[in-house]
C-alpha cells in the first residue's frame, strides 16, 4: 500500500506540473458551467411560467429538471476528457524509458498500476470536487433532495473509475499517448452506446448488451438508487480494466 | 555473487543472447564488451529484473531471479542505456522517488538522497529541473539514481555514451571510486574505458559469450607471437624477401609502402639483427618498434574468429 502511494505521488506531482492538467480543468470546468448555466435558466423559465399559471406548478421539481440532467451532461464531458489524463499513465512513461525505474524497483507491478490508477483518480476526483459549486449554489438557493445528490456524485466517481480503468489500459498498449488517448476515448463511447444495440440484438444478447451499457448503471445512482447489481458492475468493470492493464503489461515484459 | 547460467534470450525469433554462463564475485568489476546489438543491454536488463529469460537461470546472492525478484531488485542499482530520467522533476525530488520506490524508509530517505548527490558531485543542481540540466549532469543523476539505496550491486549500461571528453573523465573517476565499495557490471563498447576501469571483461559478440578473463590473461594468452612494425624509405623489391630469411620470423606483410610488419617467433628480440640487415642495405630505417596488442585488437581477433567460425 506505501508503495501505492509512493507511484500516486510521483504521478500527482507531475499533473500539478504540467499545463495539461489545468488546461484540461479549465475545458472541463467552462463546459459543464455552460451547460449547468442553461439548464438551470430553462428551469428557472419553465418554474416562472408556471408560476403564472397558477396551479400548475406541479412536477417541477430541481433534483429532476437540474441536478439530473447536470450529472449526465458531466457524465458526457468527463468521457471526453479522462482519456487526456489517463493517456500520459504509461505511454510517456514508456516513451522516455523511465518505466525501467519502476521495473528494476523492489515493488509489484499491480502496485505500479494501482499508484496510476489513484493518481488519475485524485485528479479527476478535484476536478468533479471544482464542478461542485453548481450544486452547492443549488442546495443554497433552493430545496433539492440531498440523497440523490450524493448517489449522482457517487455513480459519477464510480464511472469515472471505469473511464480510467480503460485510460490505463489504453496508455499501457502502446508508448504513443495520442493513440492511447484515441484509443481509450473510442473504448469508452463504445460501453457507453452498446445498450443501443440492445433492440437490435434478440433478447438474451439484447439484455446482455443493455447490462453491459456505462448509462443503463449510471441512471439508478442519479435517481438515488443504490442497487447492488450496479456496484458489482462497476466494482468488475474496473477490476477488469486494471486486469487487461497488468495483462499488457506483464507480457510486453516477456516480448 | 552472480551466477548465470545458459542464459538465453529471444525476441520473437530472433535470438539476442545464446547460453551465456558466467560468474561474477563480489567487489569485482566487470566490463561487458561487445559491439552494438551482440546482447549486453539484453543481459543487463535481465539480470535487473526489467525482462525476464527466455532460458537459463541467475543467481544473485542465493536468490533466483524467477522466484525472488524483489529479493533482487533491493540489491540493485541499474542504470540503463537511456538514463530513466522524469524530465519534470527537480533532481533532489526524483532522487527523493527513487529512494523511496527501493524500500528506503522515509525517515532515511533525506540523508540517502543527499549521500547519493555528494557521491556524484550533484550539489550545485540538486534543486534544478533534470530535463534543464546537461547530458554530463543528466548522466550522473542516473548513476545517483542508481546509487541511492546504497546498493551491492551497481548495473551501468553504457555510462559514458553521448557525454564529452571531459565528462566521460568524470564518470570514469566517479565509478573508479565506486568500485571500492560495491559490486559493478559495466557495459560499453568503447574499449579504453574497459581497461581503464574494469578487472575481468567478459566479450560478448552475436549472443555469445567469445571471451571471459581478466584482462591480463586475455593480452598474454592472445599475444602468441611478437609483432616489429619496420618503416624505411627505400622501396626494393627484395626487402620483404631478406626480411622473411631472417631466423625465426614467421610472415612478413608489406602493410603500405615501405612499412613492413613482422611476425615472430615469442621472446626473439630480433630488432637489433632487423636494424642491422636495415643498416647494411641502406633502406634508409625510419622506425622500428614494436606493436604490442592492444585490447582493441583482441576484440577484433575474438569477434572475428567467432564470425569465421559460425559461416
Amino acid at each position: 500500500m506505501k508503495n501505492v502511494w509512493i507511484v500516486a505521488k510521483r504521478d500527482l506531482g507531475s499533473f500539478f506540473n504540467s499545463p495539461v492538467f489545468y488546461c484540461v480543468t479549465t475545458v472541463f470546468l467552462i463546459l459543464y458551467g455552460f451547460i449547468f448555466f442553461n439548464i438551470l435558466s430553462y428551469f428557472s423559465f419553465q418554474s416562472f411560467q408556471s408560476h403564472q399559471l397558477r396551479g400548475a406548478n406541479i412536477g417541477l421539481n430541481l433534483n429532476e429538471m437540474v441536478i439530473e440532467p447536470s450529472f449526465q451532461n458531466m457524465a458526457v464531458i468527463l468521457l471526453l476528457i479522462i482519456p487526456l489524463i489517463t493517456m500520459r499513465s504509461f505511454s510517456e512513461e514508456k516513451k522516455s524509458k523511465t518505466f525501467a525505474l519502476l521495473l528494476s524497483s523492489p515493488i509489484h507491478l499491480e502496485e505500479i498500476i494501482l499508484g496510476k490508477f489513484l493518481a488519475c483518480m485524485i485528479v479527476t476526483g478535484l476536478m468533479i470536487f471544482l464542478s461542485g459549486y453548481s450544486t452547492g449554489y443549488l442546495i443554497f438557493a433552493g430545496q433539492p433532495e440531498t440523497g440523490p445528490i450524493l448517489t449522482g456524485y457517487l455513480g459519477i466517481l464510480l464511472m469515472t473509475g471505469c473511464y480510467v480503468a480503460m485510460g490505463l489500459f489504453a496508455s499501457s498498449l502502446t508508448d504513443n499517448q495520442i493513440i492511447a488517448a484515441v484509443t481509450s476515448f473510442g473504448l469508452a463511447l463504445f460501453m457507453w452506446v452498446i445498450g443501443w444495440g440492445a433492440q437490435s440484438a434478440g433478447p438474451v444478447l439484447g439484455q446482455v448488451f443493455e447490462y453491459l451499457s456505462l448509462i443503463t448503471h449510471l441512471e439508478h445512482f442519479l435517481k438515488g438508487l443504490i442497487d447492488s447489481s450496479d456496484l458489482v458492475y462497476y466494482f468488475s468493470f474496473i477490476l477488469f480494466g486494471l486486469f487487461l492493464t497488468q495483462r499488457v503489461l506483464e507480457s510486453s515484459r516477456w516480448r | 555473487m552472480i551466477e548465470v547460467e545458459q542464459l538465453s534470450k529471444s525476441y520473437g525469433p530472433r535470438e539476442a543472447i545464446r547460453n551465456l554462463s558466467f560468474q561474477i564475485e563480489k567487489g569485482e568489476v566487470v566490463g561487458f564488451l561487445g559491439p552494438n546489438g551482440a546482447g549486453k543491454s539484453t543481459t543487463m536488463n535481465i539480470l535487473s529484473c526489467i525482462m525476464p529469460a527466455s532460458s537459463g537461470s541467475v543467481k544473485i546472492c542465493g536468490f533466483d531471479i524467477f522466484e525472488q525478484t524483489l529479493e533482487i531488485r533491493k540489491l540493485i542499482g541499474y542504470l540503463p542505456e537511456t538514463p530513466p530520467l522524469y524530465s519534470d522533476m527537480v533532481v533532489s525530488d526524483y532522487l527523493t522517488f527513487a529512494a523511496r520506490l527501493r524500500n528506503v524508509p522515509s525517515g532515511k530517505a533525506r540523508s540517502a538522497v543527499e549521500q547519493a548527490v555528494e557521491k556524484c558531485s550533484l550539489q550545485d543542481v540538486s534543486n534544478r529541473i533534470i530535463g534543464r540540466l546537461s547530458k554530463g549532469y543528466q548522466q550522473r543523476v542516473g548513476i545517483a539514481q542508481a546509487l541511492v539505496h546504497d546498493p551491492d550491486i551497481l548495473i551501468l549500461d553504457e555510462p559514458t555514451i553521448g557525454l564529452d571528453p571531459i565528462q566521460i573523465i568524470e564518470i570514469r573517476k566517479l565509478i573508479q571510486d565506486l568500485a571500492s565499495s560495491h559490486t559493478i557490471i559495466l557495459s560499453s563498447h568503447i574499449l579504453p574505458e574497459i581497461t581503464q576501469i574494469c578487472k575481468r571483461v567478459i566479450i560478448i559478440s552475436d549472443g555469445e559469450i567469445a571471451a571471459v578473463d581478466s584482462l591480463e590473461s586475455l593480452t598474454t594468452r592472445l599475444h602468441k607471437g611478437e609483432r616489429l612494425i619496420l618503416k624505411v624509405r627505400q622501396n626494393d623489391s627484395d626487402i620483404i624477401e631478406k626480411l622473411r630469411a631472417l631466423n625465426q620470423v614467421n610472415t612478413v606483410v608489406e602493410q603500405e609502402t615501405g612499412q613492413f610488419t613482422i611476425d615472430c617467433e615469442p621472446g626473439s628480440n630480433i630488432q637489433e639483427t632487423v636494424a642491422k640487415l636495415a643498416l647494411d642495405n641502406n633502406w634508409g630505417i625510419v622506425e622500428l618498434k614494436q606493436a604490442s596488442m592492444t585490447l582493441e585488437d583482441i576484440f577484433l581477433k575474438l569477434t572475428l574468429e567467432e564470425n569465421e567460425v559460425t559461416q
